[in-house]
């Protein structure tokens, strides 16, 4: 095959312009470091400098307060006292993160799939409706739910009359009224980046699957699946990482047992014990790299077929 | 014969739109056969019926003995190798190929891609991803990744249309070749008459989703039964004229004033008005009132209005007295003269060259579509 050797660069589209190599990669020089200045800036000023700060706050003496000001002494025992006292709440976070997220997953893959396969016509429509919730303010969406879960309304009661509940059973002030507030808030963030992954698959490539003797289940899972990856991934991060330090959903819908670590960080705060709620942040910013670390790596390199 | 592919009036329709009219088909086995047509015309509508990708409205596909109209297209004996190729960016060469063997669970996988690369010259570009390939590579990548299933009719949806010129030219023969060695039956859709003509054995030519003609290249390219096949499949000469008496296999005509010969073998129609045809190549010219026998067709009084010389061969467009314009090939072979436009000539073709179609037909039927 000595033809193949020489057309081996040509794309069909370009393959009479085999001119000199493009000059572009030389000319660039300082115009691209340039560009990169404002973001730099921004991450500088907004990223690690309060990362800086807080994990600085974290090590400070805890005896200290706002009016009397804080000694840096590089106090550890913060993360110790922490994480003693506030482990139930750390793991619970997780927990409900957890859940929220495989729930978006369950509910958001055919909701992107019938967006990205199915829809037609009706495609555009069907977007703009996941999107349309952003357009009321999160914690008017999350009180709303207050009312869909509450104990005198319509869900309930039918929940009761179909014995789901028993006759003094509830939803609000549940962990289940929790993480329901949680896929719902975050759904979006699955549905978007999985569409946009789906919608890339050509429509050849899952028939190829299926005249290659793949049944529709295994053509998902050898072909729409892997390819749908990237935009699963994003999606998890999208939603695992807000609602592991959501706690607005536990305040609203939640009781005093089912508060998240984003609740005590929040409550630390309002109480002035700046350096314990920073150790918390830390601890919960620490727990999520290392999680997603482990998470990307394997969703990365596992071998699906 | 044992595993004959057989379509029994066929229909396919999209909402309105008719895109296989009552199609009958049998493509015996073992066999390379083309489905050749201008786009639109019902030719991968077909193939993919056969693949099991559509439906048909109405009709039946026969594979040998098993009826498989309504059979799920993972359950069929038959592999596609998709246009611009379809393979799957996530996978290895080696495992895009090796993609129908697992799902069938079979033994062995590994060393039968290896065999399967070998035939296709790509052993060395197992471990690469289809984005690192060019795209004859991943043409042949394709193939194999269809072949290996040892399917009983392989499809190709115009499978060398994403390729240059020279390349196809290449492929065209090397498909060809593995075919000849697999002994498998392959059915080829194409809009590239030359492509058809090269490599299949029977070729089909499909319009407005029925079959106009069915033959070897030979017989469509001499006998061309309708006007379409006539002008898509190579060019023709059609001019009007009508039957004046037939003695035996040989038919007299009278052609605007001139008298000309046709065998029937070559006649649609026998009798009354008719499109009296001729291949460009066929033709040959000479000066004006120069006298070539009684055995030959003659037109004569043409002027010569565009020469164009195409290395092999010199193009004559011949305007005629009656205003057509005909066209000419004629060989450079440097032993006849070359005419200039403006030259007085006639035109000269063997009897058994004319072919007879029905008058009633567009004689620019399938023209316009010509491939570039």
């Amino acid at each position: 095959m000595s033809a193949a050797g020489h057309i081996s660069s040509l794309g069909p589209a370009e393959a009479e312009l085999d001119g000199p190599p493009d000059p572009e990669g030389q000319k660039r020089g300082w115009s691209g470091y340039l560009l990169l200045l404002p973001g730099a800036l921004w991450l500088l000023l907004f990223f690690v400098v309060p990362t800086v700060t807080l994990v600085a706050t974290s090590l400070y003496d805890p005896s200290g307060s706002l009016q009397l000001g804080y000694q840096m002494t590089g106090h550890w025992q913060n993360y110790v006292d922490a994480l003693r006292d506030y482990g139930p709440q750390f793991v619970r976070s997780l927990i409900y993160a957890l859940i929220a997220t495989i729930a978006c997953i369950v509910l958001g893959f055919p909701l992107a799939y019938a967006i990205a396969f199915k829809a037609g016509r009706w495609k555009n429509l069907m977007l703009v409706a996941v999107i349309a919730p952003f357009f009321t303010s999160f914690l008017v969406r999350t009180l709303s739910w207050q009312y869909i879960l509450g104990d005198n309304e319509a869900l309930v009661s039918v929940l009761r009359a179909l014995h789901v509940l028993g006759p003094e059973g509830y939803l609000l002030a549940t962990p289940f009224a929790v993480v329901t507030g949680l896929t719902y808030n975050f759904l979006p963030f699955m549905v978007l980046p999985l569409y946009a992954s789906l919608e890339k698959i050509d429509p050849r490539l899952i028939e190829a699957g299926t005249d290659l003797y793949a049944s529709p289940f295994t053509t998902f899972r050898t072909v729409t699946l892997p390819l749908a990856m990237p935009g699963l991934v994003a999606g998890t991060l999208l939603t695992f990482i807000p609602a592991a330090g959501d706690y607005i959903n536990s305040e609203l819908l939640g009781n005093p047992r089912t508060r998240m670590i984003g609740n005590e960080i929040q409550d630390l705060f309002g109480a002035g014990d700046y350096p314990t709620a920073a150790a918390l942040s830390v601890t919960l910013m620490a727990a999520i790299v290392v999680l997603v670390f482990v998470y990307v790596r394997r969703a990365g390199t596992e071998e699906l077929v | 014969m044992g595993t004959d592919l057989q379509l029994t009036s066929v229909t396919k329709r999209f909402g309105t739109f008719t895109a296989v009219d009552d199609l009958d088909l049998t493509i015996p086995e073992g066999s390379f056969f083309a489905l050749l047509g201008p786009s639109g015309c019902g030719k991968t509508t077909t193939l993919r019926m056969v693949a099991g990708l559509e439906e048909p409205t109405t009709g039946t596909i026969m594979l040998g003995e098993q009826d498989i109209t309504r059979l799920k297209p993972y359950r069929r004996p038959v592999n596609t190798v998709f246009q611009s190729y379809a393979l799957f960016p996530h996978l290895t060469i080696a495992d895009n190929v090796a993609f129908g063997l697992k799902r069938q669970r079979r033994k062995d996988v590994a060393s039968t891609v290896q065999e399967m690369l070998a035939l296709v010259e790509l052993e060395h570009l197992a471990k690469r991803r289809p984005a690192q390939l060019s795209g004859g590579q991943q043409q042949r990548v394709a193939l194999a990744r269809a072949l290996i299933n040892q399917p009983q009719v392989l499809l190709l949806d115009e499978p060398l249309g994403a390729l240059d010129l020279k390349l196809r030219r290449q492929m065209q023969l090397e498909l060809k070749s593995i075919q000849t060695e697999v002994g498998l039956t392959f059915v080829h859709v194409t809009h590239d008459q030359e492509e058809a003509m090269t490599m299949a054995d029977t070729v089909a030519v499909m319009n407005e989703g029925r079959i106009e003609q069915l033959g070897s290249p030979e017989e469509l390219y001499e006998a061309p039964a309708t006007t379409f096949v006539a002008n898509f499949l190579g060019q023709s000469n059609l001019v009007s004229g009508s039957v004046a008496t037939t003695r035996g296999d040989a038919l007299e005509l009278d052609v605007q004033g001139a008298r000309i010969l046709a065998h029937a073998a070559h006649a649609r129609v026998t009798s009354g008005e008719v499109w009296a045809g001729v291949r460009p190549e066929k033709v040959y010219l000479s000066g004006a009132g120069d006298d070539d026998g009684a055995d030959v067709n003659t037109l004569g009084d043409g002027v010569v209005s565009d020469v164009s010389f195409v290395g092999v061969s010199t193009q004559y467009l011949v305007r005629m007295p009656w205003g057509q314009e005909l066209t000419v090939f004629e060989q450079n072979t440097g032993a006849r003269e070359r005419f200039r436009p403006g030259d007085k000539v006639d035109l000269h073709w063997r009897p058994e060259h004319t072919f007879l179609l029905d008058a009633s037909q567009d004689a620019s039927a399938g023209a316009e579509v010509e491939d570039a």
